[in-house]
């Protein structure tokens, strides 16, 4: 007797079916929060690129923005919620670590009993999860599955930290994974993914009652010197040139150190996404949040390619190329 | 390398990241308070003298050079076999 292998048949390749934003409503303005640290409009463009960013309010969870975010996808996906085997939620600040939040997610969107999980990998969560769910379309482990980058930064930074919180924010990203049909070449490439955990003090958040804590410098020089090099074996492995691709979406984690990035990439400057100038840094949020926004204003056109970069925490990070839907 | 030709290294790395113009770049020049280069600009430029000098400017070194001349001494005096 032998053991069937898979629940699924294998799919030759997978690739992103759809994509779905949410931004929560309390815009914050650099003079918001000029008028609770010391710090002021002008310094805050100059060092992080932001002019405003979104906070969720006190009563809205990872777990609520998540729902939000991943019920568009769902919807844009034109699947129904009994379609998706495995739904799974990056995030490095949900408000509880049970029950996770991609089971609850899961039974608000009516996807009756799917495989849930959450995946913390910082501010690459996202990339890794969409690596994890291309992989399962692949081996038949699950058929369709919802990926969701969800953060309520806010709740762990100290608002009179003048380092952090100018950059932190809150909102959510998702996307459906699914098979390519058949003959159809992968719409998801190979994954980039490693960790450096002998930075990993750099950004920490040390327990529940602490703020996250960055030493911003140190961040800075590891993401210009080496995340160009991982960004650039994604495109190798995918077997894309850099020119060939109509974004770059990386972590929006500080738009000096994307540019930076990009430039050493070789990314011209009007294909480096910048969606951290009116969302802040959502973490794991922010290349899902990105994408969704540039699909939906039209600046993305279906079936171009897009290099997706995460990194952060851990120091965790994650690139792949993708088909935009 | 020679001093003049770290200076003239140093110039062109400054120019390229800050954008103040490689003649200015001149040693007794303050990075902060006379090209009005900020700390995530000196780290920048630290990487790209890494690349250009090959030598390792740390965090910690960084912040104590903040001349134009501290930089090209601490070139020099790093340089090594190389210089």
């Amino acid at each position: 007797m032998t053991l069937s292998s898979t629940s699924f048949p294998p799919a030759a390749g997978a690739r992103i079916l759809s994509l779905g934003g949410y931004q929560p409503g309390n815009v914050v303005t650099n003079d918001d929060i000029s008028a609770r640290v010391d710090t002021s409009d002008e310094w805050i463009r100059s060092r992080v690129g932001i002019v405003s960013r979104r906070f969720a309010g006190p009563e809205e969870s990872v777990t609520d923005m998540a729902a939000v975010a991943g019920g568009k996808a769902l919807a844009a996906s034109g699947l129904s919620p009994g379609d998706i085997d495995l739904v799974i939620v990056a995030t490095c600040s949900a408000e509880a670590s049970i029950p996770n939040a991609s089971a609850v997610v899961a039974h608000r969107l009516g996807i009756t009993a799917p495989g849930a999980y959450d995946l913390n990998a910082a501010c690459a969560g996202f990339c890794y999860a969409l690596a994890t769910a291309s992989d399962a379309v692949r081996a038949g482990t699950a058929r369709y599955v919802l990926v969701i980058g969800a953060e309520k930064m806010t709740a762990w930074v100290d608002q009179t930290d003048r380092n952090t919180s100018i950059i932190f924010a809150d909102g959510a990203g998702a996307a459906i994974v699914g098979p390519v049909a058949e003959g159809k070449p992968s719409g998801i490439g190979p994954v980039v993914w490693g960790s450096a955990g002998d930075m990993a003090e750099k950004i920490t958040i040390a327990d529940r009652d602490s703020f996250l804590q960055q030493e911003g410098q140190a961040v800075f020089r590891w993401a210009t010197t080496s995340m160009h090099p991982v960004a650039a074996q994604a495109c190798e492995r995918a077997g894309v040139a850099v020119s060939d691709l109509a974004a770059f979406v990386p972590h929006q984690a500080n738009l000096r150190i994307i540019e930076s990035i990009a430039r050493k990439l070789g990314v011209p400057r009007e294909r480096l996404a910048d969606d951290i100038v009116t969302a802040g840094n959502t973490s794991s949020a922010s290349v899902p949040l990105a994408l969704a926004r540039m699909v939906e204003r039209g600046a993305l056109k279906p079936g171009s390619l897009a290099l997706l970069l995460g990194f952060g925490a851990g120091m965790c990070y994650a690139a792949q190329v993708i088909t935009v839907p | 390398m020679n001093e003049q030709e770290i200076l003239a290294g140093l110039g062109e790395i400054v120019e390229e990241i800050a954008g103040v113009p490689a003649d200015e770049v001149t040693p007794g020049k303050s990075f902060v308070d006379d090209l009005d280069i900020d700390s995530l600009s000196m780290v920048e430029i630290a990487v790209a003298a890494q690349d250009k000098f090959g030598v390792e400017i740390p965090d910690e070194q960084l912040k104590d050079l903040t001349t134009v001349q501290d930089v090209v001494n601490f070139v020099t005096k790093n340089a090594g076999g190389s210089a």
